[in-house]
């Protein structure tokens, strides 16, 4: 068998049996399933009042221009109090569960004064939309039909369908459905190749600490032994990446149809499978030469491991300006991100979700990304000729760049 | 033809010469001792034959050709600097590296379980590495060297760290392996194991070659021509003798350049001189190698 296939194999299988590894491919789809078995607990609990549960809120009308409307709908009763005293002892009483004042200005301010013995991060939708009902109607009474107050209430139930090319209404809808699911698909995927290449520059880091390497290398040459480390570690990583995919389609096809509520809008773009194996390879390429590289010139794991934060950390940078990106989907600064190879994976999925990504773009990326992985390609293997069987301690980056030139 | 043929080697890291112009060959069935103190330039030269590090300049030829990695099949290299997977079986570390020396997995087995028998550690081949003590896993070590019957073993400072009973048995396997007509490098800075192994060696200091021949040569070239004496009865004067150093138990007698130790044993028997211990006295490799560093 060639050696390199062997590596392959060997490096594969290593991974595959490590615990974490099965730890962690196992997880997303667990705390996937958890977090709809949360949602649905969640959603079974009604916490809005029970039907025949009467809530009665006291008010102190000071401008006297609230007097009808004091029934509202889901058994919400207004009780007027002449001055803030007596509502305040109804409260303490628990004649009411809360009051408001409207105040002298309130017609030229709107401010209207809540009280209440409950502690609250903010005041109940109910109560909200049953006291702005209730001043709505007293000030359009006599200005507006009843229909007429009932649109004011809520002017807008906004639908917006996206069309396609061609006039029809579009597969792919766009929303927080259609944005949600790349998005998590783009941390999967970072998640996915981060790993792969940590166990890659862990393996690396292991072997040069265990002192195999030179034994590796009286077998093999230095070029086998990377590609069938990258190679070996990439194809776990796939098969890892694989399944979060294929539970992740699952999960989203399960949940809208069966579930409802918000899940019912998650949606997956067409081309997100598939790009997602290309960015997923191309991604993992790049980061694995580029760990490769470190493991072999870093003297321990520990070591490499702190040297390659520099080129992981910023490959979150999309996460970390998401909103500025959602906010501003066309934004020149979109396209640099998805150029460069470091943050490309990312990138393109999230702007799946957002805004879509012209194919010219697309193109250029990918052929961006395959150069950096050849030129990574060409640092690690001399990085692999030069620092792999130094001891000891892990060179300065002025001896880094001298001894890379020189090789 | 020769097994290796170094011819004119030279090698630098960072402006330092760290091999000079170094070049010798190594026959088929004999074992040849790579010798000098530590940084001498032997581990750097050993990585250039096995093709790990490229020289600067000069011609490397392994096994008749230049090192490919069919070549890399035949050599078995224990590299100083050495380790296993420490997760892996005995059994899997000897079946994997193994392989990468191109051997068939249904032949690594029976292979395998007979090196282990050999050596005795058959009942340990389902442990992990990382279970083994350091001896032991130096064994194995040893094994990973030998298990695809390589046509040159290459040995960097196999003795270090092991203790004497697993030294034996190692020195055992290297002159079986000669026997069988593999040819051996052993590359150390422990001279006396040289000594008792080597047919030929090369000593190396600072990168330089400084002897390169036959043991038994050098040793007669750089003996003392003196005897050590232990007997009864009176000495009185010999023929040939021109000093005597008195060790309490023993004496050292210093002969001439002319005077054979032949020549002194028959005046010593002529004379009834009743001999308990009679050796003709020859000097360490690691006195030799004093001697030629101080002589330059």
């Amino acid at each position: 068998m060639n050696k390199t296939v062997l590596i392959v194999k060997h490096e594969f299988l290593r991974t595959v049996k490590r615990k974490g590894f099965v730890i962690m491919t196992l997880a997303f789809p667990m705390i996937a399933l958890l977090a709809i078995g949360i949602y649905q607990i969640v959603q079974g609990i009604d916490t809005s009042p029970a039907p025949d549960e009467e809530v009665t809120i006291g008010y102190v009308d000071k401008i006297d221009l609230f007097e009808g409307y004091t029934e509202q709908p889901g058994g919400i009763t207004f009780i007027a109090y002449r001055t803030e005293e007596e509502a305040t002892s109804a409260l303490l009483t628990e004649d009411i569960s809360e009051y408001f004042i409207i105040p002298l200005d309130y017609v030229s301010t709107g401010v209207v004064i809540r009280y209440t013995s409950e502690k609250e991060l903010e005041p109940p939708d109910e109560t909200q939309w049953a006291m702005k009902s209730f001043l709505l109607s007293n000030l359009l009474e006599g200005q507006a039909s009843p229909e007429i107050a009932e649109r004011v209430k809520s002017p807008m139930w906004l639908s917006s369908i996206r069309l396609d090319e061609t006039g029809e209404v579009a597969t792919d809808q766009g929303g927080f459905g259609a944005f949600i699911v790349p998005l998590l698909f783009g941390f999967l995927l970072i998640m996915a190749i981060f790993s792969s290449s940590g166990y890659l520059l862990q393996g690396l880091g292991e072997e040069k600490e265990n002192r195999i390497m030179e034994i590796l290398l009286s077998s093999v040459s230095a070029r086998q032994l990377l590609t069938g480390k990258v190679l070996g570690l990439g194809a776990a990583g796939l098969v890892q990446v694989v399944i979060w995919l294929l539970s992740a389609v699952f999960l989203v096809q399960w949940v809208s149809t069966t579930i409802g509520g918000v899940l019912s809008t998650l949606q997956i773009p067409d081309n997100l499978l598939i790009l997602g194996i290309v960015y997923f390879i191309l991604g993992y390429l790049f980061f694995a030469v580029l760990m490769a590289g470190i493991g072999a010139i870093g003297a321990t794991a520990r070591e490499s491991q702190q040297m390659s934060m520099l080129f992981l950390m910023p490959a979150w940078i999309p996460f970390w300006v998401l909103f500025f990106i959602t906010r501003n989907p066309n934004h020149v600064i979109n396209t640099v991100l998805t150029m460069i190879p470091v943050t490309a994976p990312t990138m393109v999925f999230i702007r799946l979700g957002t805004s879509g990504i012209p194919t010219w773009e697309l193109v250029l990326s990918i052929s961006l990304l395959v150069a950096a992985i050849i030129g990574a390609l060409v640092l690690a293997a001399k990085a692999f000729r030069v620092f792999l069987l130094m001891y000891g301690k892990t060179p300065r980056l002025g001896e880094i760049i001298r001894r890379l030139r020189e090789a | 033809m020769p097994a290796v043929e170094l011819n004119n080697i030279c090698k630098s890291y960072n402006d330092n010469l760290v091999v000079n112009n170094v070049s010798f060959t190594v026959a088929q069935g004999e074992i040849f001792g790579l010798i000098g103190p530590n940084g001498a330039g032997k581990t750097t030269t050993i990585r250039m034959v096995m093709d790990i590090t490229k020289p600067d300049s000069g011609e490397i030829n392994v096994l008749g050709e230049s090192l490919s990695e069919d070549t890399k099949n035949r050599i078995g290299y224990l590299p100083e600097e050495r380790g296993l997977y420490k997760k892996l079986t005995v059994l899997e570390s000897l079946t994997y590296l193994a392989s990468l020396k191109g051997i068939k997995p249904r032949l690594v087995n029976s292979r395998a379980e007979g090196l282990l028998e050999r050596v005795g550690m058959l009942p340990h081949k389902e442990k992990k590495i990382e279970e083994l003590s350091r001896g032991m896993g130096q064994i194995i070590q040893f094994l990973v060297t030998i298990i695809h019957g390589p046509q040159l073993v290459v040995l960097d400072e196999p003795f270090a760290g092991l203790d004497p009973v697993n030294t034996e048995l190692l020195k055992e396997i290297i002159l079986e392996l000669r026997n069988q007509g593999k040819a051996i490098i052993l590359s150390t800075h422990m001279m006396n194991e040289v000594e008792a192994l080597c047919d030929r060696i090369l000593m190396i200091d600072k990168g330089r070659t400084i002897l390169y021949g036959e043991l038994a040569e050098i040793k007669l070239r750089y003996r003392n021509n003196s005897i050590f004496l232990e007997f009864d009865g009176m000495l009185g004067e010999i023929e040939g003798v021109v000093g005597k150093r008195d060790y309490g138990t023993y004496v050292e007698l210093f002969l001439d350049e002319e005077t054979p130790p032949r020549k002194i044993l028959e005046q010593l028997v002529n004379r009834g001189v009743s001999v308990n211990r009679f050796e003709v006295s020859t000097p360490s490799l690691n006195e030799i190698f004093l001697q030629v560093v101080k002589e330059e």
